[in-house]
């Protein structure tokens, strides 16, 4: 038995659904929904890495480029984080708590 | 054979420590999960061949992402134990849409990776990993790995800027007031008669 793309990938799928899906039942907690958003963005990053390496023979096909997508990704992530840590410690200075229910400010 | 195995172990534990990180009823719990998560989708990246995202993610996730969510978690003084209580009102609805999402995932993945398995070959390449990421890093994509550095330092400067603030009563140093002074503002000569004091 050999483990292939296929794998890979359905790794990726089930984290990226377990990602939605805690978007979806968290109604409290915006640090949760923040890494959500991170699990999200990994199961990006193994699919994006999982074809780099699987798919390198391909012609016309340069076998780095998801890799270095990855990177891209994940220095986004990272400032990602920042800023919405960064938003969220300003919110909750403002309004005392983080409740993902009571952020209607805006009326949206 | 141990690579069957150790995918095996590597992608339950991811999925089951993903699965903790929505579940755990205490976001510092949470966190740790969530850097289980990061080692274990680490490890897959060096099954699969690519050691140096792997060691990135580590660095970049477990060193700084995680700490940052563990000193917001810590430093917000929230009720976790009331935050959780609407846990199952909405598990319904996610379970639906999860459930979409993942048939859609598994219906894609299917046509597309099993209908042709000539595609699925692991390079075996006789440059490092690390190597065959600086020959096209600093060449081919050089102008959006600078963009990359403006959006870490756009990000750096937003998340200053939006907590930064400046507290009423608090003392602090002024410099130029400090070097402003002479010796007609910072002195004041007075002449004491004998026995009698300042008074």
């Amino acid at each position: 038995m050999i483990i292939g793309l296929g794998h890979y990938l359905a790794v990726a799928a089930v984290i990226f659904t377990i990602g939605i899906f805690g978007i979806f039942i968290n109604r409290k907690n915006v640090i949760i929904i923040l890494m959500c958003v991170e699990l999200i963005l990994l199961a990006v990053n193994i699919n994006f890495v999982a074809f780099s390496t699987h798919m390198a023979d391909l012609p016309g096909n340069n076998p780095m480029a998801g890799q270095i997508f990855a990177l891209f990704i994940l220095t986004v992530a990272a400032a990602e984080a920042a800023v919405g840590l960064a938003i969220l410690v300003v919110y909750f200075r403002n309004r005392g708590n983080i409740a993902v229910e009571d952020i209607d400010l805006m009326k949206g | 054979m141990l690579t069957v195995i150790s995918f095996y172990l590597l992608a339950f534990v991811a999925v089951a420590a993903a699965f903790m990180v929505v579940a755990a009823r205490n976001p510092v719990h949470s966190v740790m999960y969530l850097i289980l998560t990061f080692f274990s989708a680490a490890g897959l990246f060096i099954l699969m061949g690519a050691e140096f995202l792997a060691l990135l993610l580590v660095m970049v996730y477990v060193g700084a992402v995680a700490v940052l969510f563990l000193f917001v978690v810590m430093m917000l003084d929230v009720d976790f134990v009331e935050m959780k209580q609407g846990f199952l009102k909405h598990i319904g609805f996610g379970l639906l849409v999860a459930g979409i999402l993942l048939l859609e995932m598994i219906m894609v993945g299917t046509t597309y990776v099993w209908g042709d398995k000539t595609t699925v070959v692991v390079r075996d390449g006789d440059v490092s990993n690390l190597e065959a990421f600086g020959q096209v890093l600093y060449t081919d994509y050089a102008g959006i790995f600078e963009a990359a550095g403006f959006v870490l330092l756009v990000a750096m400067i937003g998340a200053i800027v939006l907590t930064l603030r400046d507290r009423d009563g608090v003392r602090k140093q002024d410099a130029t007031a400090q070097m402003a002074r002479t010796k007609e503002t910072g002195m004041e000569m007075v002449d004491i008669e004998p026995g009698q004091g300042i008074g």
